[in-house]
């Protein structure tokens, strides 16, 4: 009971970080950018290459250089994302969704099947693997490189959350959020804005990748699909837009996903979380902490 | 004032009208037939096992493409999953098909109604969310219906079912077979779009209030043409299911799905002759560009984005004017 | 006879009252105009008439019947017809297209019509476009029928519009700022085209800024502001009434 507690916490803190993203790009600019799980996934790669550039990692040293490597990573798929931003979606902004959707969709598939060519076809082995010594808490093992990563997903989170609630630039992404062109009128430089918006959120995706590879030991190109999708749904379940909404979202699909594995078998996991991504949006669509708008004609 | 006031005699149209009408119409008819009798006249060319396969394949993919574009064309609907589709129109007739030992022919009402039913339990809940979201969820429904697949005994689990039975002995009469099936289907689905649901089906794209305003029961449309696109996409599966005899969930990925809404984005929404282009051009390329196989996806992802940048309307954009009467 | 009866309507966005009990009626072929400031309510309560806004109180009664909790097509089918103040034409469809939109309800024409091109799909689309050009022809449509919508000239646009909403065939019309934004001739037109359309039997309930046209054509004046009603009359009476003066020239104490 406790393990699934705290499988279901674990696997969702990296659920809400990728959501992040997901849920900060569309509430400042409406955009389902599709191609976000595939930013986790250049993420994944790019600590992939770094690390094995730098050859072997001592054991002692994984920790330290994990997060050095981190950093890095996070720089390099959050500009990733600006270019994405600049090159696939602000020629489109104003355009049908129906436009900006399919530009998404084509964008996924450039950066999956564009590291296809990079990378090959097969997963690749990472170079660290984060293992430790189990010890039991209230029951549960766990392990010292969870502990550190949902750490590392908690303070990112929070300092998430204090950019967003607490400073100027948090402030311009809420009103532009509100109103683009009102915020244009008044001096806010608007996309500059949603570009460092890009950058974070695909940081923040970025950051979740390195930590998954890093974890789980293997890589491919077609990994952020499915994360992808499970993003949206913690996205949509905490209410899109909404960032403690989101990492809320995040933790509830973990959990869910948990105990519905727990129950129905890991065969049925992905059936169970689309299922409740369908029930929400149909029950629920604005999620757990979406506030309620009145659509306007 | 007086001059322009109230014009009892019904105004003249556009001296140049009629003419391009006409012309129009001739158009459209010509680039049919000519597009069929290509079709009928390939295997005189090549009737190799090999090339009749892929011909037969590109008729089919022709047919899923014409069928989401009522969806995605049409009416504006972005499904991400329309391999789902595809996949229940396959698995109903090859479960019933060597389960009961059915001929493929008969297994044809069972797959319509199954697939229509297929299409409400989808379309009913979704439909109604905004469009971005629906995307989504098409996607996890395509997901859920191959996992779902991948899982049931009855479908066979992982390795799928094989021994279906096919149409005819000959891969010959099953290629015209075929290419006559996917001649209606696009032909019925060009009717369609000029009719009075079609035209509703465009109304709920331009302008979902105001196709209200007028008296369209916007969800009944939408759920219409899921239905609809539904159908198309399962009378596919069958197709596919006789054309292979075999059928897998790997046949049913995303990816498949991407490809077909790549055909209808690349020849142009809602534009029948366009997005039969499409789907010869993306299902016959890679046969074509053999040495570029690695880049196929990695090109077809960058085309999307740069048909939407610089192309919208696509390779053959749908006619706004009016040319029929 | 009655047409149309709002009573005691009230609309809420949360906390923002933008509609507090408005209570209006109108008769069979009169034009009634609802004008008052901007943001006073006056589109709002065309959105509820016509079922895209969900009032927070109140009732709606067309001929009859209460409109409350219907969608805004099953208002269509009931017999009201409506314009929207900011054009929402289908824009890359052909002007007929948009027209042949009125008659969509009552166009009897199934599936397999469509599929199998039965002579009656022939003789509903003739029908169709019949209508389409009749009422093209009753607001006096200059541009070609055959393009695309947009790429009319605006006052055009604002025709084709109501065009589509008259192919309804609808007991009442609502028109939402129809001469907003054309000039002086075009404007004589649609005061005259507002009065032809009454002359077929139509009520008109119009919402208007341009008071030299809401005097000409309303037999009826209803004045909002704030959400809130404040006279009710013929236009003579109107455009005596303090409130109302006071309310578009604001009163000296906020002066």
């Amino acid at each position: 009971m406790t393990q699934l507690v705290w499988n279901g916490l674990f696997v969702g803190s990296f659920y809400a970080l990728v959501a992040l993203g997901y849920s900060m790009v569309y509430g400042i600019i409406k955009l389902l950018n599709f191609a976000h799980g595939d930013l986790y996934m250049l993420g994944a790669f790019s600590g992939f290459a770094v690390l094995s550039a730098l050859g072997g990692v001592s054991a002692a040293m994984t920790l330290p250089v994990l997060l050095a490597v981190l950093l890095l990573t996070m720089v390099s798929t959050g500009l990733a994302g600006v270019v994405l931003e600049r090159v696939a979606y602000r020629p489109l902004r104003g355009a049908p969704r129906l436009s900006l959707l399919i530009t998404a969709v084509g964008a996924s598939f450039a950066i999956e099947y564009g590291m296809r060519i990079v990378a090959g076809p097969d997963p690749q082995v990472y170079p660290v693997r984060l293992s430790g010594t189990a010890f039991e808490v209230f029951g549960a093992s766990l392990t010292l490189p969870q502990l550190v990563l949902i750490g590392v997903a908690v303070v990112l989170m929070v300092g998430l959350h204090l950019l967003v609630a607490k400073t100027r630039e948090g402030r311009a992404m809420r009103a532009i959020a509100l109103d683009p062109r009102t915020s244009s009128l008044m001096g806010i430089d608007v996309n500059a804005v949603i570009s460092r918006t890009f950058f974070i959120g695909s940081a923040l995706a970025g950051a979740a990748g390195v930590m998954a590879g890093a974890y789980y030991g293997k890589i491919d190109f077609l990994m952020g699909f499915l994360i992808g999708l499970k993003a949206f749904t913690a996205a949509v379940i905490g209410g899109i837009g909404n960032i403690p909404g989101t990492m809320l979202g995040g933790l509830v699909l973990g959990l869910l996903e948990s105990f519905g594995t727990y129950w129905l078998g890991g065969e049925w996991r992905d059936v169970f979380a689309f299922g409740v991504l369908i029930l929400f949006l149909t029950v629920r669509p604005t999620g757990l902490l979406g506030e309620r708008v009145t659509e306007r004609v | 004032m007086n001059e322009t006031k109230a014009p009892e005699a019904p105004r003249k149209l556009g001296a140049t009208a009629p003419r391009t009408r006409l012309s129009k119409l001739f158009d459209n008819r010509w680039a049919g037939l000519a597009g069929l009798l290509i079709a009928l006249l390939a295997p005189f060319v090549n009737a190799s096992d090999y090339a009749l396969s892929i011909m037969t394949s590109a008729a089919i993919f022709a047919m899923l493409a014409s069928g989401l574009n009522i969806v995605v064309g049409y009416t504006g609907l972005l499904d991400l999953g329309y391999a789902a589709f595809f996949a229940v129109g396959a698995y109903t007739s090859g479960v019933l098909a060597t389960r009961f030992e059915l001929p493929l022919l008969v297994t044809v009402p069972a797959v319509i109604v199954v697939t229509v039913i297929a299409g409400i339990i989808i379309g009913a809940p979704t439909l109604r969310l905004r469009s971005d979201y629906l995307a989504i969820v098409t996607l996890g429904f395509g997901e859920i219906i191959r996992i779902t697949a991948n899982n049931l005994p009855v479908t066979g689990g992982p390795s799928g079912i094989y021994g279906i039975p096919s149409l005819t002995d000959s891969p010959v009469t099953f290629y015209y077979v075929t290419v006559v099936i996917v001649a209606i289907a696009i032909i019925g689905a060009s009717r369609l779009g000029r009719s009075r649901l079609g035209r509703a089906m465009r109304f709920v794209r331009e302008d979902e209030d105001a196709a209200e305003a007028t008296g369209v029961h916007t969800y009944r449309v939408k759920l219409a043409a899921y239905i609809a696109g539904a159908v198309w996409g399962g009378l596919a599966g069958v197709l596919f299911a006789g054309h292979l005899s075999a059928i897998s969930p790997n046949s049913f990925t995303f990816l498949q799905s991407a490809l077909v809404l790549m055909a209808v984005v690349l020849g142009g929404m809602g534009s029948v002759p366009g997005v039969v282009l499409g789907a010869i051009v993306i299902s016959l390329l890679p046969e074509l560009l053999r040495g570029v196989a690695d880049y196929r996806y990695f090109i077809f992802g960058v085309l999307l984005i740069i048909v939407m940048l610089v192309r919208p309307q696509g390779l053959w954009p749908a006619r706004s004017k009016e040319a029929l009467k | 006879m009655t047409l149309l009866e709002v009573r005691e309507l009230r609309l809420a966005f949360g906390g923002l009252v933008a509609i507090d009990g408005l209570s209006f009626s109108v008769g069979e072929a009169e034009i009634v105009s609802v004008i008052g400031p901007n943001g006073a309510g006056k589109t709002s309560a065309f959105n509820c008439v016509t079922g895209f806004y969900r009032p927070t109180g109140g009732t709606i009664a067309f001929d009859g019947k209460s409109l409350l909790g219907k969608r805004p097509s099953a208002v269509a089918a009931a017999g009201i017809s409506r314009t929207f103040q900011n054009l929402r034409l289908f824009g890359e469809l052909s002007v007929l297209d948009n027209v042949r939109a009125g008659s969509h309800l009552r166009l009897k024409q199934s599936v397999f019509d469509a599929l199998l091109h039965t002579p009656r799909y022939r003789r509903t689309e003739r029908e169709c476009t019949a209508e389409a050009n009749h009422w093209l022809d009753f607001v006096g449509l200059r541009g070609d029928r055959c393009s695309e919508a947009r790429n009319l000239p605006y006052g055009e646009q604002r025709r084709v519009e109501i065009a589509r909403a008259l192919a309804r065939e609808p007991r009442l019309l609502l028109l939402d700022e129809p001469a907003a934004g054309l000039n002086h001739a075009e404007k004589t037109e649609m005061l005259d085209l507002i009065r032809r359309i009454r002359d077929l039997g139509i009520a008109i309930v119009l919402i208007e800024h341009d008071m030299g046209l809401v005097m000409q054509v309303s037999e009826r004046i209803v004045v909002l502001n704030f959400g809130k009603e404040i006279a009710d009359g013929r236009p003579e009476e109107v455009r005596r009434d303090p409130a109302v003066i006071e309310a578009y020239l604001g009163s000296d104490t906020h002066a």
